[in-house]
């Protein structure tokens, strides 16, 4: 489904990215854990196509197709979601509009018939109950002065409602509490399928207890530095990042 | 071209080719009042930018145009395009002047409850003589401000609406002043009158439209009078094309514990001037001065506001945004002056402009004038772009970037839209604001 080839990207002249490779296959779920600054957020967000980053080498193919010819926009309705570390909040928008919005014309890309307000509301209705978020969540301006929490499970809530090929989490679970954390986890495994992956990006192995990857990458200093089965979380649990860090070399 | 003096001299000599109509038909107290007004306007001249209040506003476009009175042709007029200018349901009161000319075919007035005076000032002025005299010129300053000199001046026709005490107004009353030029470029001077007495309680819609594809300038001024313990909302919509002029002047005077609100929407022109002064000129008033400009192209938009807080406990709430694209220009300029009596005031002004492109510009003024020590009193102002963060975010959700900007840009003027309090009226304005939104760098009409 995605193929990443000796990616690098940078920021304001400083190379973050320096030679990512790696293969997601569709039903896979990928986690990449490693220290801050280690250019994970970086990855998540080239992925999603943020404009703030320059590739400056390397191939993003995603079903075949070059992704980072792709706009923002488009990757997304091609099935491409990114869960924000930071979500945005957008004060005067509320989430029923924006959020109906994004459907409609990620359906519309699909050709799919667009959602009316009271399909919306039937099929949200579902997923926030299973996230146990307030339906008053959708009168509410898109994530301002919600809490940490409340966030990121509208992030989690955007992905349910848009049911994307590729879901992209970036640090989702760091500021939660253990509750909120199993919360999202459910949300996030109640979406687990043959035909879609998750790349999970996480500082914390925590997360891992609750989302189980078939896979996990380390990174350190914009390069993968090693691959394995989930057990490698645990490693890395008891390890720390340090031996790490210095194999690589330069 | 005519330079400045020419064109003053022009505006004096086609009063002077009037005066013997107006005459006619003014009762003396008024006559007197024009002749006074087009004295003040042939001394005050046309404001230059060294006249501090006109500084970031030059009037030499609207100079250099020959304007013409619209004869009054209503009678034959067929009311194209009327059905766009009227904002909401149904209503029982509804005052429409074309060019200036009171439209009897297309006003409605019914249901008008006893004491309710509502219809063309010019017509009204007939019977309530003496009711008009003791407003009619009183509160709007001939003396200091030529354009509102020139109106008093020239004025034809316009509205009036007396609510008498206790009246309480579900339905919003409406006041629509339409152009229909096209080659030659139209003047007219509409003059709305609005009473309020004690314990009325009303809506006001009062709109301005261009129908025609020409230039047009309306050089309007609306005097209002919100009396002990009444409750007036006022909406002024601007929307003549964008190569018109709009000159307006509100000045709203109130009464003991008055609650006036207003709800300015200004979609531009070639040059727009929306000023609205408010004197609390009693204890207890309450006045909240709500406005939101769009331009684009090579408009200019200049609010001034004037809020006077004069005697205590009153208190005003002020919030004006402004959007500006392209080259566009704005203004905002507003004064809260709280006088040496005026304890207790409770006072706050806020602008926020939202640029859109590099070459938009804004010059934002707020002023406190603060003369006691026992108020409260706040006040700022912002200028800024689109959050790239926010624009992003949309993005990633599949919603494409001019969606996703026109979401942004209607959230920000949302602040101000949702304070419409009529449904119907909010949802016409909503939908005006939204297509001029939405048709790119050359508008061509409004609606």
């Amino acid at each position: 489904m995605l193929t990443i080839k000796n990616l690098h990207a940078s920021a304001a002249g400083r190379e973050i990215l320096r030679g990512i490779d790696l293969e997601i296959k569709a039903g896979e779920v990928h986690a990449i854990m490693g220290p801050n600054g280690s250019g994970k957020s970086t990855l998540a967000q080239v992925l999603a196509g943020r404009d703030l980053y320059t590739v400056t080498a390397g191939k993003v193919l995603y079903d075949g197709n070059d992704l980072l010819a792709m706009k923002p926009e488009e990757r997304a309705r091609a099935g491409i979601f990114l869960a924000f570390q930071y979500p945005v909040e957008i004060p005067g928008v509320s989430n029923l509009y924006f959020l109906r919005s994004a459907v409609n014309s990620i359906r519309k890309a699909r050709g799919l018939e667009e959602l009316d307000a009271f399909d919306f509301l039937q099929v949200s209705d579902g997923k926030m109950k299973l996230l146990g978020m307030d339906p008053s969540f959708r009168e509410r301006p898109v994530n301002a002065g919600f809490s940490g929490g409340e966030k990121k499970r509208n992030e989690i809530f955007q992905m349910a409602m848009l049911e994307p090929r590729l879901a992209i989490l970036d640090e989702t679970d760091s500021g939660l509490d253990i509750d909120a954390l199993k919360t999202v986890a459910d949300g996030v495994n109640a979406m687990r399928s043959p035909d879609r992956a998750i790349l999970v990006v996480t500082h914390y192995q925590r997360l891992l207890n609750y989302i189980v990857p078939d896979f996990v990458h380390v990174l350190a200093n914009g390069r993968i530095v090693k691959s394995g089965r989930k057990e490698l979380a645990l490693e890395l649990e008891e390890k720390g990042y340090v031996g790490l860090e210095t194999t690589v070399a330069y | 071209m005519p330079d400045v003096i020419e064109q003053q001299d022009l505006y004096v000599s086609s009063f002077r080719a009037l005066e013997r109509k107006f005459a006619a038909r003014d009762p003396r107290w008024l006559s007197r009042i024009r002749q006074e007004a087009i004295r003040s306007f042939a001394e005050l001249g046309f404001p230059t930018v060294r006249d501090e209040e006109w500084r970031f506003t030059n009037v030499a476009p609207l100079t250099n145009v020959m304007f013409q009175a619209a004869p009054d042709e209503t009678d034959s007029w067929k009311g194209e395009g009327l059905e766009r200018a009227l904002a909401g349901d149904s209503p029982d009161i509804r005052l429409v002047f074309v060019n200036g000319h009171y439209s009897e075919r297309f006003s409605v007035i019914r249901n008008r409850a006893v004491g309710f005076e509502a219809g063309s000032l010019a017509a009204l002025l007939r019977q309530k003589d003496g009711a008009l005299e003791a407003h009619l010129a009183r509160y709007a300053n001939f003396r200091i401000h030529p354009f509102v000199a020139l109106n008093t001046a020239f004025w034809q026709d316009g509205a009036y609406l007396r609510f008498p005490k206790g009246l309480v107004l579900e339905k919003p009353v409406q006041v629509v002043y339409v152009s229909t030029a096209d080659e030659t470029p139209l003047i007219s001077s509409p003059r709305t009158l609005i009473v309020a007495e004690r314990e009325a309680q009303a809506t006001v819609v009062e709109s301005y439209l261009g129908l025609g594809p020409g230039v047009c300038f309306s050089n309007a001024v609306t005097e209002i009078v919100v009396g002990e313990n009444a409750v007036l909302d006022h909406y002024k919509f601007q929307g003549e094309n964008e190569r018109s002029f709009h000159m307006a002047t509100s000045q709203i005077y109130q009464d003991r514990n008055a609650n006036y609100s207003s709800g300015s929407i200004s979609l531009g022109g070639a040059l727009v001037r929306n000023e609205v002064n408010a004197v609390l000129d009693a204890a207890g008033a309450e006045c909240a001065l709500h406005g939101l400009y769009l331009v684009r192209g090579r408009q200019h938009v200049d609010n001034q506001t004037t809020l006077e807080h004069a005697k205590p406990h009153g208190s005003s709430r002020e919030l004006y945004h402004g959007i500006l694209d392209d080259r566009a220009t704005g203004v905002f300029n507003g004064r809260v002056i709280v006088r040496p009596g005026a304890q207790k005031t409770d006072a706050l002004q806020k602008n926020r402009n939202l640029l859109l492109s590099p070459d938009a510009a804004i010059d934002t003024k707020p002023q406190l004038e603060i003369y006691n020590n026992d108020v409260r009193c706040t006040h700022g102002a912002t200028i800024g772009q689109l959050d790239p963060e926010a624009l992003f975010y949309l993005r990633s959700r599949g919603i494409g970037s001019e969606d996703a900007r026109n979401m942004l840009v209607y959230a920000f003027a949302g602040d101000i839209l949702e304070r419409v309090r009529p449904a119907g009226v909010r949802a016409w304005i909503e939908a005006a604001f939204h297509a001029r939104l939405a048709q790119g760098l050359s508008p061509k009409e409004v609606l």
